[in-house]
């Protein structure tokens, strides 16, 4: 058992997948087909994740189920995968949502359903292929690919403004990623090292620290979205089809505090120090700013995709923190998001399926018609406001401990962007579920059915679950995270 | 003495240029259908000179007493050169029968032409440098107005002259003052004039800008680059095809060696010309190229950005540098050759594709073709995992290790905005409806099937087995 490449296997069984549906030919017939073995492989991959998950050794700090491989013969490249504590949570996540979206496209997805399920697929091999890196060149190169088939998603199989959605998410991403290029290039340079395990110090001048800060900065400012880098997300998030607006919130939007944990704070620890005013000031904007904008909106996605952008306020705000609260918190709040807000999208499929509008106005009164909807929604919403028992409430509650730690200011704007989440969250919910049926055309609409529901409970339960046994996820997590401040610490007590 | 004149059959110059008088000869003297032969002559000639360039056979006698240059550097080039204008030659006979610009002349000059390029690439000596050049663009201005009764060829081809006779012109002042100054045309000669020197003379530093002028124009960087939008649109597709894979990679090896052997040491003075013809064609390449509704155009400004990229390995001026360009020539001719192949076969309503907007629709009708084509324009942006990727990346790694980080960062926004442009190929294959019934017809000549396949392999799977390429050039040096 130890001999097998688990992680490669998990990481390229989804191409393997993506290959043999290459190889079926599309018609009326083999959709189906199709369908079955693009989620019987993303099911397949998230066992070999649990399986991973059981084997992990939480007392182990350092990367497991290490693979390397020389890559290049002139420069020190290789293909060097591994996970820790930090990434593990990240590959589950991706694992657990990828067969739910191939679930939640069943239906929906109508034309080339071929090309959408190897999209899906070598997107799942590309967002555990970038999370399990351990080389930053794979790193860099897993954290572009990401662009081309969510290009392909938004583009294709997109709503009204899908062109100038995708366009936008590929152009702006990519100008934030590029700088990432030159500055894993320059510290290749410096280092003659690409391994993200060994470069965890602090091997820079506080000088060259801030320039290459600043060129990751872009990248994963960008991807994660801050304020006010994060106006391609609204547009994304809408003109995406339901399962692709899930993929983005709850998985790409991640790459970005990833990125931060790793690089900024691994790496950079003096610079990191030194932008942290900087990074509070962004998150707190965004996380008050937006909630407003939240409050604001009239389309259900775009409200969420708001919220989307204050609640990663809040991670960078804990990751940026720098102790431990901080960084437990942030990461429980970015599985909690990813988990929260890929149920929320999947709520809203739900009825958009139904009616062919996101308009908040032409819904009211859906609990009238569809109780069991409502019950989902309402744990989703929950969660997504930080209800104590809920997943959300363990983030939010760990970043404000560990913000009293640093600045009281930044408790005041994380909890007011809370308590403004609560506003615009509870707020929709009245709009859609409560209230009279007036609009004539609702009086028809079904409740969810069979495969709504095995879509929706797996991920009602995880809210829960998670809100419930925070440890079980903690635990893992907790000596990479005591590293990397240790390393933070003595690194600015210079 | 017997045994030299032997040897000098095995020259590949001397046999390419063999090769090409025979082929002129078979054409005059045959009566009909003399294309057909001609074409598939010239490609078996090319072939057969890239396998004595392969095996270097009796090169230490043919330097011609120091004209001639034979390095690892060169014989990269010369290979990529005449595999190149092989391929060229396999991919576009299709065309040039179904265009009816099946002349035997095509061939026959373009052998002409990849000797001219031959000679450019080893040349050691400014007389041999510029009799090499000429040898080359005179064939390929012919080509480009080959098509006679057509407006467009025509006009291509009196532009391309008229702006090529200027910049030969302007070389040719740029060699007489670099011959006044130091007293000598060979390379040689010039490095050992310049041991002495610190300061470039004020005569030869004008020398040098006017020589490099003059290159600039043969690699068309900007802003030397104006007749190659108009040049690629107007001269037929398959004479495009040639013009976009191999002369660049003649010029390119050109301007490398100028500029690192007799003006190594002074490459402070001309770093600052290539620094700003780089930035310069990475920017132009990319924006000029948005505009552009013609798939030829579009392809001449990228291929202005290319060669905004690989100055940028010019101006590192160093070994890593000159195996960046190496590396990155190569997959610009993988990706020229796979793109190019393409356009040759792609037909809608009995009409060779030229503009972007009719190729909507294309993903439904040949899924294949519209996968392909979307992974080479993905490529060409230099996004992550294709081989276009590792193009940009070797460039960048060098443009960092001579400590040129502005160029590098002017680099990868350029190339986030020439990405636009190749996404809007793929916008327009994949997300624009087909509005019109016509159908597409996609006709492939069984060994250009080959070629594109074995081609879209390297450019997808290349990222498996990197080392292949970078072993190849890890001994590359002037």
């Amino acid at each position: 058992m130890t001999e097998m490449p688990l992680l490669s296997l998990t990481i390229f069984l989804p191409l393997l997948g993506a290959l043999v549906i290459l190889l079926i030919k599309e018609d009326e017939n083999s959709v189906n087909n199709i369908k079955k073995v693009a989620l019987w492989t993303s099911i397949g991959v998230f066992l070999l994740s649990l399986l991973i998950w059981l084997q992990f050794d939480n007392n182990n700090g350092s990367y497991q189920f290490e693979e390397k491989f020389r890559w290049f013969n002139d420069f020190n490249f290789s293909y060097h995968i591994g996970i820790d504590g930090i990434s593990l949570f990240m590959v589950i996540l991706s694992t657990f949502l990828t067969p739910l979206c191939i679930l939640a496209s069943w239906e929906s997805i109508k034309k080339r359903v071929k090309e959408y399920m190897i999209a899906f697929l070598f997107l799942e091999t590309v967002m555990i292929g970038m999370f399990a890196s351990v080389d930053i060149l794979l790193f860099y190169i897993f954290f572009e690919a990401v662009l081309i088939p969510m290009y392909l998603i938004i583009g294709i199989w997109g709503g009204e403004r899908r062109i100038y959605a995708s366009f936008k998410f590929f152009l702006y991403t990519l100008l934030g990623s590029v700088l990432m290029l030159i500055a894993i290039v320059v510290i290749y340079r410096l280092t003659d090292s690409m391994s993200i395990e060994t470069l965890q110090g602090n091997y820079f001048t506080k000088n060259i620290q801030i320039y290459l800060w600043l060129a990751f900065f872009a990248s994963f400012a960008v991807k994660i979205p801050m304020w006010p880098f994060h106006t391609w997300l609204p547009d994304a998030h809408v003109e995406a089809p339901t399962a692709g607006s899930v993929i983005l919130a709850g998985v790409l939007l991640k790459m970005g505090g990833y990125g931060f944990i790793r690089f900024s704070l691994g790496m950079l620890p003096e610079a990191s120090n030194y932008f942290s005013p900087l990074i509070m000031t962004l998150s707190i904007v965004a996380v008050v700013y937006t909630s407003l904008v939240a409050l604001a909106q009239t389309d259900i996605k775009k409200l969420i995709a708001y919220s989307s952008v204050a609640h990663m306020g809040l991670v960078t705000i804990g990751i940026f923190l720098v102790n431990s609260q901080g960084l437990e918190g942030a990461m429980i709040q970015m599985i909690s998001h990813g988990v929260v807000s890929g149920a929320l999208f999947l709520c809203v499929g739900v009825i958009y399926d139904r009616m062919h509008t996101r308009d908040i106005n032409f819904y009211g009164g859906l609990v009238n018609r569809m109780p069991i909807y409502a019950t989902v929604f309402m744990i989703f919403m929950l969660g997504s406001v930080g209800l104590p028992g809920t997943s959300g409430f363990i983030g939010e509650f760990l970043v404000i401990v560990g913000a009293f730690q640093y600045s009281s200011i930044v408790v005041i704007g994380a909890a007011t962007g809370i308590v403004l989440s609560a506003v615009y969250m509870l707020y929709l919910y009245k709009r859609v579920i409560f209230g009279v049926m007036t609009n004539e055309k609702l009086t028809e609409i079904l409740d969810l059915d069979n495969r709504e529901k095995i879509i929706l409970i797996p991920l009602a339960i995880a809210v829960i679950f998670i809100g419930i046994f925070p440890n079980i996820f903690i635990e893992p997590m907790r000596l990479p995270i005591e590293s990397i401040i240790s390393n933070y610490e003595s690194a600015n007590a210079r | 003495m017997l045994d030299n004149l032997m040897h000098i059959l095995f020259v590949p110059e001397v046999t390419l240029a063999i090769l090409a008088v025979a082929c002129l000869m078979y054409g005059l003297f045959s009566k009909n259908n003399s294309f057909n032969k001609a074409i598939n002559f010239a490609t078996l000639s090319l072939l057969f000179v890239t396998v004595l360039i392969f095996f270097d056979f009796s090169t230490n006698f043919a330097l011609f007493d120091s004209f001639f240059s034979n390095t690892q550097f060169t014989k990269f080039f010369k290979i990529l050169t005449t595999l190149g204008a092989a391929i060229s030659l396999i991919i576009s006979k299709n065309y040039f029968i179904d265009s009816k610009i099946n002349k035997f002349e095509i061939p026959t000059l373009l052998l002409f032409s990849t000797l001219g390029m031959l000679i450019m690439i080893s040349s050691k000596n400014l007389m041999i440098m510029y009799l090499a050049i000429e040898l080359q663009s005179l064939s390929l201005y012919v080509v480009a107005s080959i098509k006679r009764n057509s407006i467009e060829s025509a006009e291509s081809g009196v532009k391309y002259f008229i702006l090529g006779a200027l910049s030969s012109g302007i070389l040719l002042y740029g060699f007489s003052l670099v011959y006044g100054f130091t007293g000598h045309t060979s390379f040689e000669g010039i490095t050992n004039s310049l041991v002495e020197i610190d300061n470039l003379p004020i005569g030869l530093i004008f020398g040098l800008v006017f020589v490099l002028v003059g290159l600039a124009f043969k690699v068309s960087a900007v802003p030397f680059h104006m007749w190659t939008p108009d040049v690629y649109e107007g001269a037929p597709t398959s004479i495009t095809a040639f013009f976009a894979i191999v002369p660049k990679l003649a010029a390119i090896a050109l301007i490398f060696r100028f500029c690192l052997e007799p003006f190594g040491k002074f490459y402070f003075e001309w770093t600052q010309v290539i620094f700003f013809l780089s930035i310069a064609s990475m920017f132009l390449g990319a924006i000029a190229a948005i505009a552009q509704k013609n798939l030829k155009r579009l392809l001449a400004y990228s291929s202005i950005g290319h060669v905004g990229y690989v100055l940028i390995a010019l101006v590192s001026a160093s070994d890593q540098g000159l195996k960046s360009a190496s590396i990155y020539m190569f997959i610009y001719l993988v990706m020229n050759i796979a793109v190019f192949s393409i356009i040759l076969s792609l037909k809608k309503s009995d009409a060779y594709v030229e503009k972007i907007s009719s190729l909507s629709g294309l993903s439904k009708s040949n899924p294949v073709i519209s996968a392909s084509l979307a992974i080479i324009m993905l490529s060409m942006a230099g996004i992550p995992p294709f081989i276009g990727f590792f193009g940009k990346l070797y460039v960048f790694i060098a443009a960092i290790e001579s400590q040129l980080y502005i160029l590098a960062v002017l680099g990868v926004l350029a190339s986030v905005i020439s990405a636009f442009y190749y996404l809007r190929i793929i916008k327009g294959m994949y997300f624009d409806e087909s509005d019109d019934n016509q159908t597409f017809e996609f006709t492939i000549s069984s060994e250009s099937k080959v070629i594109l396949s074995i081609l879209m392999i390297l450019i997808t799977f290349f990222i498996l087995y990197p080392s292949l390429l970078t072993d190849a050039v890890s001994s590359i040096s002037l």
